[in-house]
């Protein structure tokens, strides 16, 4: 059997708004990841190490706050510091468009803005894992 | 209410027509679906007739406007007397720029302040803090000091116009800042009239900006009521708020039982104080989502003020009049708003605002539509503004009291919300109280459950959302954007920097020990935070002495 894919939910920064983390890491189970979920106010230090703690495929993180252009690439150069790189970094929350170039030159694999169908979340980490 | 014969006769006349009528245009034209839901997945009935409303009486369930039991509206003429407050709820960057965003939309018409803080504010944190990084002013204003909210109310009269702020774990320090700010100003606190929201209840359910355990959390809530009911007697000193727990994805009726069982949790903390229930509970306020089930909300909102009235009537045996009035203000529901086509969002806006104004409430926030990307830009706030006006002075729906009553659809919706409301009271009480079913996560698994309930429905497509699953355009998305600076971010750390260098070094210190003593007794904390302000302690250093004492919170995981 294949080994199943773990995926860590993260949500950095301060902002309290879980409702769309808890949504995808829910969306992630059913579709038969394992997820981690980290809980609020996670700061990149934490997330990398429960990450690689938790030894998953890959990460993702929600922020809704607007601190994202901090956050998101502070978790890569981080995972690359550990030499972990290898766990892929997906981001979602309220992202200006214009902010998604900048976020993936920074290593995020993808970025779900709201109104993106979980099909398409779920998608995306089953080719991340492989 | 209709005359027991009357009664079976418009049941022998129902039946007829379903065998007749009904099955006659069924059979050529059967309905769309299965069965039609709110928004909330609660069935609807496609015909709702006095037999819906069983044998209560007219007094019992509606009596009139500004008597018990209130569901027609708290006052006997409602707008026709008095329009709602428009309060739009604003802040971003630093205190200058949100000073300017105020002013605007003063200019513009709105007639009461609300003020939305950044993060770090309202996790307690200074904006140098190591936790503020990348937070500054992004969700709303940074308020790190006495200074800041001097600034932030520069060249507005304070006597004259109500303020609301949106704050929750840091209330009593924030509220310390203003009262500190109008002393200042020679401007009594008893001309004083605004609101603090300092619900944490809701917090540990659903907005998550909490920093201590509930305990404590709740003494300090307390002490606002205590403080406030003694010295600032027009000041709401807490608006307790279903918004929220909508937004983190409760259904309607989860929003109005949450709401209520935390309200007379407040309630029963007072009176457990000691305080007597008529000297605080009328400056309870409540503040309520409007998502787009027009009728579903509104009789949210009039089985919000029925439930209210009694309990504090007969359960808590309050005397005054103002005691029993669930007055709220509503804001539209952010959660709605669609990153796709994000004009359309103005038409939500519009008839989420009227379920607000047909269901009473005394004051209102319309989201603008620019919010499924950022904190909104001047011409946006302006539409939302417009659509409140619109319907304050163009629709006619404000000239008569509560126009839907008697409706039997609005009234039956009622009556199942009430009737469910007090179902989740039973089963929170079961848990043991408000606070252990926070301990075990019940409040957050239901809300968890029914996001999670409502995008499956998206994806399924059973829902349909304009834009998002259906009727989709390919077309690049125009919004005027709205940035936070980094001259704001230099003007606010200046202004702390000059806070921290100027203030008198020995006064500070005395204020800052003399505070943490009474967090550690049990004095009423507001008076010591005053000091502490008066001192030009800031947020940060206040909230850090606050955790020092009481802990901070660690909440079960869980989605």
């Amino acid at each position: 059997m294949a080994k199943k894919i773990r995926v860590l939910i993260a949500k950095p920064g301060l902002d309290g708004h879980d409702r769309g983390a808890k949504i995808v890491a829910r969306a992630l189970r059913d579709a038969g990841m394992e997820v981690v979920y980290t809980g609020l106010r996670q700061s990149p230090e934490d997330i990398v190490e429960a990450a690689i703690q938790e030894d998953v495929d890959a990460i993702g993180l929600s922020c809704l706050s607007g601190a994202h252009m901090t956050l998101f690439p502070a978790v890569v150069r981080l995972l690359r510091r550990r030499r972990a790189s290898d766990i892929v970094v997906a981001g979602g929350g309220i992202i200006p468009d214009e902010d998604v170039p900048r976020l993936k030159k920074a290593g995020i694999k993808a970025v779900f803005g709201p109104g993106t169908p979980l099909s398409e979340i779920v998608a995306f980490f089953r080719d991340a894992a492989k | 209410m209709v005359h027991p014969g009357e009664l079976q006769r418009i049941e022998r006349r129902l039946r007829n027509w379903e065998e007749t009528t009904l099955r006659g245009s069924l059979k050529k034209q059967p309905e769309s679906r299965k069965e039609f839901v709110t928004i909330s997945g609660v069935p609807v009935g496609s015909l709702y007739t006095p037999l819906d409303l069983g044998t209560k009486s007219y007094e019992e369930r509606l009596g009139m406007p500004g008597e018990y039991p209130f569901t027609r509206g708290i006052h006997p003429t409602m707008y026709r007397g008095r329009l709602w407050t428009m309060r739009m709820f604003a802040g971003y960057g630093d205190a200058e720029d949100t000073n300017r965003r105020f002013k605007y939309l003063i200019e513009h018409g709105e007639t009461g302040l609300s003020v939305a803080f950044d993060m770090p504010t309202l996790y307690g944190y200074d904006t140098d803090a190591p936790e503020a990084k990348g937070e500054f002013g992004t969700c709303g204003v940074a308020v790190s000091s006495l200074r800041d909210m001097e600034t932030l109310f520069g060249g507005i009269d304070v006597a004259s116009v109500s303020t609301s702020m949106t704050i929750n774990s840091p209330a009593s320090v924030l509220w310390a800042m203003y009262l500190a700010m109008a002393e200042e100003r020679k401007i009594p606190w008893t001309k004083l009239r605004g609101t603090i929201q300092n619900d944490i209840l809701k917090e540990y359910q659903a907005q998550k900006e909490w920093i201590f355990p509930p305990e404590p959390s709740m003494r300090l809530v307390v002490d606002t009521f205590e403080f406030g009911s003694k010295h600032v007697p027009q000041w709401n000193t807490i608006s307790i708020s279903g918004y929220h727990i909508r937004e983190a994805g409760a259904t309607a009726l989860q929003e109005l039982a949450f709401t209520l069982a935390n309200g007379l949790e407040y309630a029963r903390w007072g009176t457990d104080r000691g305080l007597k229930i008529d000297e605080f509970a009328p400056r309870l306020s409540f503040f309520f989502n409007a998502h787009n089930d027009l009728f579903e909300e509104i009789a949210k909102y009039r089985a919000a003020r029925r439930i209210w009235a009694r309990e504090m009537k007969e359960t808590f045996r309050a005397k005054n009049m103002r005691s029993w009035l669930l007055r709220f203000h509503t804001q539209t529901a952010g959660v709605s708003l669609t990153a796709q086509q994000p004009e359309v969002n103005i038409v939500r806006t519009a008839i989420q605002a009227l379920a607000a104004v047909l269901g009473g409430t005394q004051s209102l926030h319309t989201n603008s539509y620019d919010e499924a990307y950022q904190v909104p830009a001047e011409k946006a706030v302006r539409i939302a503004l417009r659509t409140q006006q619109i319907l304050a002075y163009e629709s006619g729906v404000a000239n008569t009291v509560d126009p839907l009553g008697g409706s039997y659809c609005v009234e039956a919706l009622t009556d199942e919300m009430e009737d469910g409301a007090y179902k989740y009271f039973d089963r929170i009480e079961a848990l043991g109280g408000v606070i252990p079913a926070i301990r075990k996560g019940f409040f957050q698994q239901e809300i968890a459950n029914s996001a999670y309930r409502y995008q499956k429905e998206i994806e399924d497509k059973d829902r349909v959302i304009v834009g998002v699953n259906d009727f989709i355009v390919d077309e690049p998305t125009v919004v005027e954007a709205l940035r936070v600076t980094n001259e704001a971010l230099a003007r606010q750390l200046r202004r702390l920097r000059t806070v921290r260098k100027e203030r008198d070094p020995g006064k500070h210190a005395k204020a800052m020990e003399r505070l943490t003593k009474a967090c550690e007794g049990e004095q009423n904390t507001v008076a010591y935070l005053l000091d502490a302000v008066r001192a030009h302690a800031t947020l940060g250093e206040i909230c850090d002495a606050m955790r020092e004492v009481f802990g901070v919170w660690e909440e079960p995981l869980l989605y």
